[in-house]
Formats: structure tokens, C-alpha cells, sequence
């Protein structure tokens, strides 16, 4: 039987090292909702995510207060609008229609974001695609709930470049849209190279075709659970540090696994995959950031952090691998600047750079994310850090991404505010030679060689 | 067998466990084991129960024992006994 012990350690978690689960994101397919008529379509989309999740966040709220677990969010993922609206859209606003309809059924059924208004364009794009991507600026400074993300390229198809340079213009043209609000919308705009089907997560999250016609996916987290465990094994050797974050990932996933089975089963909606990222939130205590220092870094982005982050990353995968049935999504620790304390920390302090950021990307999900940049950057700047990123995800097979905020008005030395849990952000400095020739070629990067690995 | 775990935390007083069984006992809830120490004078009661035959519902519970933990003065948690069962046993 249970002993004191357990228990007050698990409920120490929850109360004092902020365990919760991130997020259960209900996946719903709106393949059958395709309809030439725009109107119609509309009508269908709103019905069957009105239905599908009426009770969605009244189920997060039991499962949270019976087994005493806080679930921070929860949220919806739904097929990619390009794909869904490609028979009734003919121009961007048309799509913006579609983003309206669903900000709509979000606030109806009571959740913060919904995910999917994305293209996913890794090779070439359909004129629906390049339509809903010439869209985002105005649909996410018309709505409020809405989360897009284009996906430009893949270790198999390699990376398209005209949706790459097509992407830093939507970047800049959504942070102009919504600078009153320190361009919040780029918060809400992920470019992904290898993007998951399953992601819970937002601001990526949508719903995949390969997928059911409705799925639950859950994130967990607990990046202050991971830190407490290691200051308890400070100044001991490797062995002792990877066994301590595989145990302690092992039991986080395990909260992940019974929240996702219990939601499942009261929605009467499959079981699809437990992400096992490390999602940190601007809260002291809750950081990716703070672990890495407690391994042994003075701050994050000194040498070694690449290697540190490396051991994280893997070892919060074998011990959650264990713990769940089916592990998906993008899997490993999140480095977001805004919304983690230490990373904003360590950019004050100076110890932090965007080449940095992109050096730690190479070891871990997911890529450049929120990080606020200066407004005056130029759209193939953006384009030009969106393709390191994109070829390192390529390159390497894993998924990568970029969440920039081009801050309208703002500069170096100034900060960000885009409130909740999405923080705030010092603006880091971008280098500023040019890209442009690069970047205005047409065409995409071939495909990688998947063999001599070197 | 539907089992729940009950934890009280607090400065101690007199009828603290009185007044936490009596509420178990008129919502038919059987106590399977309980333990119960004084740390530096913080009482610290952890009770296994059975919730089977329980005639309202669990979430309604775990609202009256936080309330009933405000009444007395101390902290009391009622959770499900399995995320405690998941996150320690394989």
C-alpha cells in the first residue's frame, strides 16, 4: 500500500516544485467538414468542434480536483486550414473567415488556443496553401485564440525555400499587424521544419492527416521537479545525474499517462501519445534554465551548456518512454526565452545569444522559440535565421522550429510584454549583415544524403 | 475497490481527527489505514479509504473536505488513490 512517504512527495511536487500537466490538447479532424461552400463550410466546422469538445474543459476540471493535479490548459488541435478550406477559399479572406469560425467555437467551448490554422508546404504549395499562409497577419490580429504554423521542409523532402522566404515576410507582416500589442501575434506563428502530426503542444499543434477523428494528446512538464531532484545530487558524478532526471521524468510521465487514459475515457476519445517535454513558464521555479545551471553551469549559454542541455534532453526520454504507453510530439525540453525565467536572466546578464539559442537547438526540441528580436529586421534576416534552423532540423532528422517576434517599435536593450504564460522577452540583437541573395533565390535545398554520416 | 487518499496538514488541535473521521463516516466512506504523526507541532494525517459505496459524487467530496479543512484550520487534500499508486509503483 501507499505510505506517507509517496504521498507527500507527490503532493510536494504539486504544491511547492509546480508538477502539473501542461495541457491536454483534444485533436479533432475537420476532414469531413469540407465543403465548397464557404458558408457551409463555416457552419460545419463550428458544429463539430462545439460538439466534439463541449465537454472538454469541464472533464479537465474533474480529473484536476479528483486526483489533485493542476492541468493548466486546455486546448484544441484541429486539421490544417489550408487543407480543410482549399475547396472554399479562393483568396486570403476568405481563410480569415475560417480563423474567425474557429476563435468562435474555442471562446464557446471555453479554451485559450486552438491550433491548426496551418499549411504544411515541405516541398512545394498548393495556391490554398500560399492563401492561407498570405492570411496569417490578418487572421491572428483578428482573432484571439488562434494558433498557426506553416511547416517549410522535411529530412525527406528537404526545404522548400520559397515558403522560407515567403515565411519571414508573414513574420514581419503579422508583427506589424499587431504591434499595439508588442507584436503578440508572431507568439502565435511557428515555422516548422519536420513537423509532428501529434504535438500537443501550442503554438504548433495541429492535427495530422495520418490521425483519428478525434485524439487526446497530453503535455506534461515539470522542469522545478527535475531541478529539486538534482540539487540533491549536486557535486556527484554523471551516473548520479542521469539516473536522478531519468527517475524523476519516469514519475512526471507517469501523472501524464494516468490524466491521459482518464480524459480519454470520460470523452470517449482515444488515447493518442504523452509529449514528454520539459515546458517551463515564467514562474521562478519552473525552468529549463535553472536545471542547467544547476548541473553545473554559472548560466545558461557559458560553454557547455550545449552538452548539458544534450544530457537533459535524452535522459527526460528514457526515463518517460517507460512510464507511457505511446510517447509523441515533440518530446524533449523546450528552450523558450519568454517564458523562462533564467533564460531571460541569462540574455540580461549577457550570457545568452541567438547563436547560442541555435547551437542548443541542434540537441533539443524544439527550436528558436519566443524570442524577441528588433522590428527593424528585415523580413529575409528573419527568412535567413527560419533557413539555419529549418536545415538543422533536416539535417538531423528531428523537428525544429522558429517562434521570432520582430517587436514593431522596439529595439535593443528594450522588452517584450506578451503577459500570461507566454512572459516577457529582453530583445536580442540579430546580426546584421544580409541574407538577401540567398534568400531571394527560388527553388528549395534538395533533400539530405542519409548516408556517411559525418 | 475505489480507494482515496486523504492527507491533513496542520497546526495541531484538539479534534482533528474526530471531526475528518466523522465526515468519512457520514459520507460512507470505510478508512482502510490511517497514520498519523506530530512534526514541531504540525499534525500530519494521511487516511486510505474506500470510496466505493460513495452516494455523491467524488469531485463534490474533494470540495467539502477543503472546506472542512478551512473550518478546522488546517490543510486537507482528497485525491484519487492512483496518481500516487502510478507515480510509485510499476
Amino acid at each position: 500500500m501507499i505510505n506517507m512517504y509517496e504521498v507527500s512527495e507527490t503532493n510536494k511536487m504539486i504544491e511547492s516544485e509546480n508538477l502539473d500537466v501542461r495541457t491536454i490538447t483534444l485533436g479533432i479532424s475537420l476532414l469531413d467538414c469540407i465543403d465548397s461552400d464557404l458558408n457551409e463550410l463555416n457552419r460545419k466546422i463550428y458544429e463539430k468542434i462545439t460538439t466534439t469538445a463541449k465537454d472538454l474543459v469541464s472533464v479537465g476540471q474533474d480529473i484536476e480536483k479528483e486526483f489533485g493535479i493542476p492541468i493548466v490548459n486546455k486546448r484544441i488541435s484541429v486539421t490544417p486550414i489550408a487543407l480543410v478550406g482549399g475547396a472554399a477559399c479562393k483568396t486570403p479572406e476568405d481563410f480569415v473567415e475560417i480563423a474567425k469560425t474557429l476563435d468562435r467555437a474555442a471562446e464557446v467551448v471555453g479554451v485559450n488556443f486552438i491550433g491548426g490554422y496551418s499549411a504544411l508546404v515541405s516541398k512545394a504549395m498548393t495556391k490554398s496553401d500560399e492563401n492561407l499562409i498570405r492570411s496569417i497577419p490578418q487572421a491572428l490580429s483578428v482573432t484571439e485564440r488562434i494558433c498557426s504554423s506553416v511547416n517549410v521542409g522535411s529530412t525527406k523532402t528537404g526545404i522548400n525555400m520559397d515558403a522560407v522566404r515567403l515565411s519571414g515576410e508573414i513574420v514581419k507582416a503579422t508583427a506589424e499587424a499587431t504591434k499595439e500589442k508588442d507584436s503578440l501575434g508572431c507568439a502565435k506563428l511557428v515555422i516548422f521544419c519536420n513537423a509532428p502530426d501529434d504535438n500537443p503542444f501550442m503554438a504548433g499543434a495541429f492535427l495530422g492527416v495520418t490521425e483519428a477523428d478525434a485524439v487526446i494528446n497530453v503535455g506534461v512538464s515539470g522542469p522545478g521537479v527535475v531541478k529539486k531532484a538534482l540539487e540533491k545530487v549536486r557535486g556527484k558524478g554523471f551516473e548520479e545525474l542521469c539516473e536522478t532526471i531519468k527517475k524523476t521524468a519516469f514519475k512526471v510521465t507517469r501523472v501524464g499517462q494516468l490524466v491521459a487514459g482518464e480524459a480519454s475515457e470520460r470523452l470517449g476519445v482515444p488515447f493518442g501519445i504523452v509529449d514528454l517535454s520539459l515546458a517551463p513558464t515564467p514562474d521562478v521555479g519552473d525552468s529549463v534554465a535553472e536545471i542547467l545551471e544547476e548541473i553545473g553551469l554559472e548560466r545558461v549559454g557559458a560553454p557547455g551548456t550545449t552538452a548539458a542541455l544534450a544530457l537533459l534532453n535524452d535522459q527526460v526520454k528514457k526515463g518517460g518512454v517507460m512510464a507511457s504507453s505511446y510517447v509523441g510530439g515533440l518530446s524533449g525540453a523546450f528552450i523558450p526565452v519568454s517564458e523562462d525565467q533564467g533564460m531571460i536572466d541569462a540574455v540580461h546578464a549577457g550570457s545568452l545569444t541567438l547563436e547560442k539559442l541555435e547551437a542548443m537547438t541542434c540537441v533539443c526540441s524544439v527550436g528558436l522559440d519566443m524570442i524577441a528580436i528588433p522590428g527593424k529586421t528585415s523580413a529575409s534576416t528573419i527568412s535567413g535565421i527560419i533557413a539555419d534552423e529549418m536545415a538543422i532540423g533536416m539535417v538531423n532528422q528531428k523537428t525544429t522550429a522558429v517562434r521570432l517576434i520582430p517587436v514593431i517599435g522596439k529595439d535593443v536593450g528594450d522588452t517584450a510584454q506578451f503577459g500570461g504564460l507566454l512572459g516577457y522577452a529582453p530583445i536580442m540583437p540579430v546580426n546584421e549583415f544580409g541574407c538577401d541573395t540567398f534568400i531571394n533565390r527560388k527553388g528549395r535545398i534538395p533533400a539530405p544524403i542519409h548516408s556517411f554520416k559525418n | 475497490m475505489k480507494k482515496c487518499i486523504v492527507t491533513v496538514l496542520g497546526k495541531d488541535t484538539v479534534g482533528i481527527v474526530a471531526k475528518v473521521c466523522t465526515y468519512l463516516a457520514e459520507n460512507r466512506i470505510n478508512i482502510l489505514d490511517i497514520s498519523q504523526t506530530i512534526i514541531q507541532g504540525y499534525f500530519n494525517m494521511m487516511v486510505i479509504a474506500d470510496v466505493t459505496e460513495l452516494d455523491k459524487d467524488f469531485t463534490v467530496i474533494c470540495d467539502e473536505m477543503v472546506k472542512l479543512g478551512e473550518e478546522i484550520g488546517v490543510r486537507i487534500h482528497c485525491q484519487r488513490e492512483e496518481i500516487f499508486e502510478k507515480m510509485h509503483r510499476l
